[in-house]
């Protein structure tokens, strides 16, 4: 079995490892798991609607998984998505509630704001990396509380005292009558537009520009990399900025097209923290993550008709989630069962 | 309000915040002593504050005033069940520690939202009768100024975290398990020609994380929110790590930096309340922040890098360098 075909069989197995142990927790737990599973295929291809809705979940996914994947790329953990994710929300959010543009201009400031803020609070933790050393990890995660009580602070100052914003003017949002009306009017928006755009731009900025060779060089290795001339600093602080750019966008997704405004919030949103997976899934490719996040926005939107149709609490699918997550994370054990596995084959 | 009342209100409040971020901090100076960081332990806390809550309602009539403290002992055990996932993963398995750690917290709230679902049919549990009692400490508490101030209206739960946060230096410190849990943690190979386990202390470590971060939910689920929903635990986990950092991977540390934590949360939850000028003029985010900014200063300024453990996140391959 070649390398490359046991790099796609693993998050494959991880996958499917996922949906058994999934399966086995609702048996014991009482629920019929095909019942469960049908339900959530429903939820997620049942109808126009439901496809509408699903394609829609996906966008945020994409964004949020790219900006995981692009910091990885550079040998950086951004767990701080969740915060940039929220910050970008925000701004996107004012920019398209507070100010009166035609929409040629408004709906492109607004996505910038988003990206801005998202940037903004991905560079800090790349400065400290940069200057001090300090491990992003452990700041990106401060930062994502920062932003949770900052941006709830916020909404409460500008809605004056209320839980949520204004809903944002016309001209700044990514709705669309049309593909509402060819999904039996769900809230599916051009953001899928702008996800798969970012994809684009991240293989373009990785594959065929000079910064992305050295991005991707200080990944590998950044001795190596500043020994050969590259200011490894300086690229740290880029790819986290970018890296925020696209989770600002993210938040952008839902600000401008799925609900319109921010409402103040007791705990995260999640996409942050599942664009973990999605990158994971991905193997921190632009494709990959298309892939991922198709799977986890798939799974995350069908899960709603769960508790209806199969009478299946909704969580169900975040555990399978996480189980995704920890069986990709411990790929070295799988790779070792699928390289003995082919060994004996071959002897045979 | 004047000063010595706001000290005899929010002391007793800052100890009361702080005693689970003590014991999940000092669970996470065991793990990260060995060399598995843990950013897991918001999932463990989680786990331990559902079972603690859990035991609590289905037991109160069986075991009385006893309640809430088996309680403790039933999340401890559990948790350090679960947190086997992460040692498996993290240590056997060679999975990225943090990538796995994340794994750990999803999976944790998960799995508890799931059960509450499944058991209460709705969001979140039943509040429980009988939580953890507040105690005055007899002769202690008749000292003047101090007494009121520390020794009045206390968490028994306080004092185990204090207790514990001691023991776990001498642990660490003063015993031949402690020097070889360090050794493990800065030098595994090292370690391992010795002939110390290094797999088998790691695990060890990671499961006494698990132990009392899962104490530490079920403080915090039984003296603080009475019952068990999606928001219960909401980065307190996060706040231990901070903690554990901030104090240097070092037990007094953590529990001096969650002293200082949980006075900052008691101050955001009870300014608006407390009728002194200069705290009525911040708007209480900057309360909520302060934990998360400070340790943010903490690690640019004045912690350098050199006290994190050497093999710190790195997992152990024998007979490689």
């Amino acid at each position: 079995m070649s390398n490359r075909f046991i790099n796609i069989l693993v998050p494959v197995v991880s996958i499917i490892l996922g949906l058994i142990v999934g399966a086995i927790v609702m048996v014991f737990s009482g629920y019929d798991p095909i019942k469960a599973y049908i339900a959530l295929w429903n939820g997620i291809f049942g109808s126009p609607y439901a496809m509408g809705e699903t394609i829609r979940q996906i966008s945020p996914y994409i964004l949020a998984g790219l900006a995981v994947a692009f910091a990885f790329r550079t040998g950086l953990f951004n767990i701080g998505v969740e915060g940039q994710l929220i910050v970008g929300w925000f701004a996107a959010a004012y920019i398209g509630m507070a100010v009166e543009l035609p929409a040629i201009i408004h709906l492109p400031l607004a996505l910038l704001a988003a990206a801005v803020a998202g940037a903004l609070w991905g560079l800090i933790p790349g400065i400290l990396k940069a200057r001090f050393g300090v491990h992003e990890v452990i700041v990106t995660i401060m930062m994502n509380y920062i932003a949770l009580h900052t941006v709830n602070a916020l909404i409460k100052s500008i809605s004056g005292g209320s839980y949520k914003t204004e809903k944002i003017h016309e001209t700044a949002s990514l709705r669309s009558e049309f593909l509402s009306n060819l999904t039996d009017f769900s809230t599916l928006h051009y953001g899928i537009l702008v996800a798969l755009a970012m994809v684009i731009v991240m293989w373009f900025i990785l594959e065929k520009t000079k910064t992305g060779f050295e991005l991707k060089s200080v990944g590998f290795n950044d001795q190596a990399s500043q020994y050969a001339g590259m200011n490894v600093k300086k690229n740290i602080v880029l790819s986290m900025l970018i890296s925020g750019a696209f989770a600002g966008l993210g938040g952008a997704m839902e600000a401008l097209g799925t609900f319109g405004n921010i409402v103040s919030r007791s705990a995260f949103t999640g996409i942050g923290f599942d664009g973990i997976a999605v990158a994971l899934l991905g193997a921190n490719t632009p494709l990959g993550v298309v892939f991922g996040a198709s799977l986890f926005g798939s799974l995350t939107y069908g899960a709603g008709n769960m508790p209806n149709e199969a009478g299946v609490p909704i969580e169900i699918v975040s555990i399978v989630i996480a189980l995704i997550i920890l069986f990709v994370a411990s790929g070295y054990i799988i790779r070792v069962v699928l390289s003995k596995m082919s060994k004996k084959k071959e002897a045979k | 309000m004047n000063l010595l009342d706001f000290l005899y209100f929010i002391v007793p409040m800052t100890i009361a915040y702080a005693a689970p971020l003590i014991l999940t901090a000092i669970g996470g100076v065991f793990s990260e002593r060995s060399g598995v960081v843990n950013i897991g332990l918001e999932g463990l806390m989680v786990m331990g504050a559902f079972i603690g809550i859990l035991f609590n309602l289905f037991y109160a009539d069986t075991f009385g005033a006893w309640t809430p403290w088996l309680a403790l002992i039933v999340a401890m055990i559990v948790s350090a069940l679960f947190s086997i996932i992460h040692a498996v993963a993290s240590i056997t398995f060679r999975a990225d520690q943090v990538v796995s750690g994340v794994a750990i917290n999803m999976l944790g709230i998960a799995i508890a939202l799931f059960s509450v679902k499944m058991i209460f049919d709705k969001g979140q549990t039943d509040f429980i009768q009988r939580s953890i009692p507040l105690i005055d400490i007899p002769y202690l508490s008749d000292i003047p100024f101090l007494g009121p101030l520390l020794f009045e209206g206390l968490y028994g739960s306080s004092i185990l975290a204090i207790a514990v946060a001691f023991l776990a230096w001498f642990i660490i410190y003063k015993t031949p398990f402690g020097l070889r849990l360090r050794s493990v943690g800065e030098h595994p190979m090292a370690a391992d020609t010795m002939g110390i386990n290094v797999s088998k202390i790691r695990y060890i470590a990671v499961i006494i994380s698990g132990g009392l971060a899962g104490i530490g939910g079920a403080i915090y689920s039984q003296t603080m929110t009475g019952d068990f929903g999606h928001a219960t635990i909401n980065g307190q986990g996060f706040m231990a790590l901070a903690a554990l950092i901030f104090g240097k991977w070092h037990p007094i540390g953590a529990m001096g930096a969650a002293l200082f934590f949980g006075f900052a949360q008691a101050l955001a939850i009870s300014a608006p309340g407390i009728d002194i000028d200069f705290i009525q003029k911040i708007p209480t985010v900057y309360f909520h922040i302060l934990p998360y900014v400070l340790t943010i200063l903490a690690l640019a300024g004045f912690i350098g890098r050199a006290n994190a453990p050497k093999a710190n996140g790195e997992p152990y391959i024998k007979g490689n360098r």
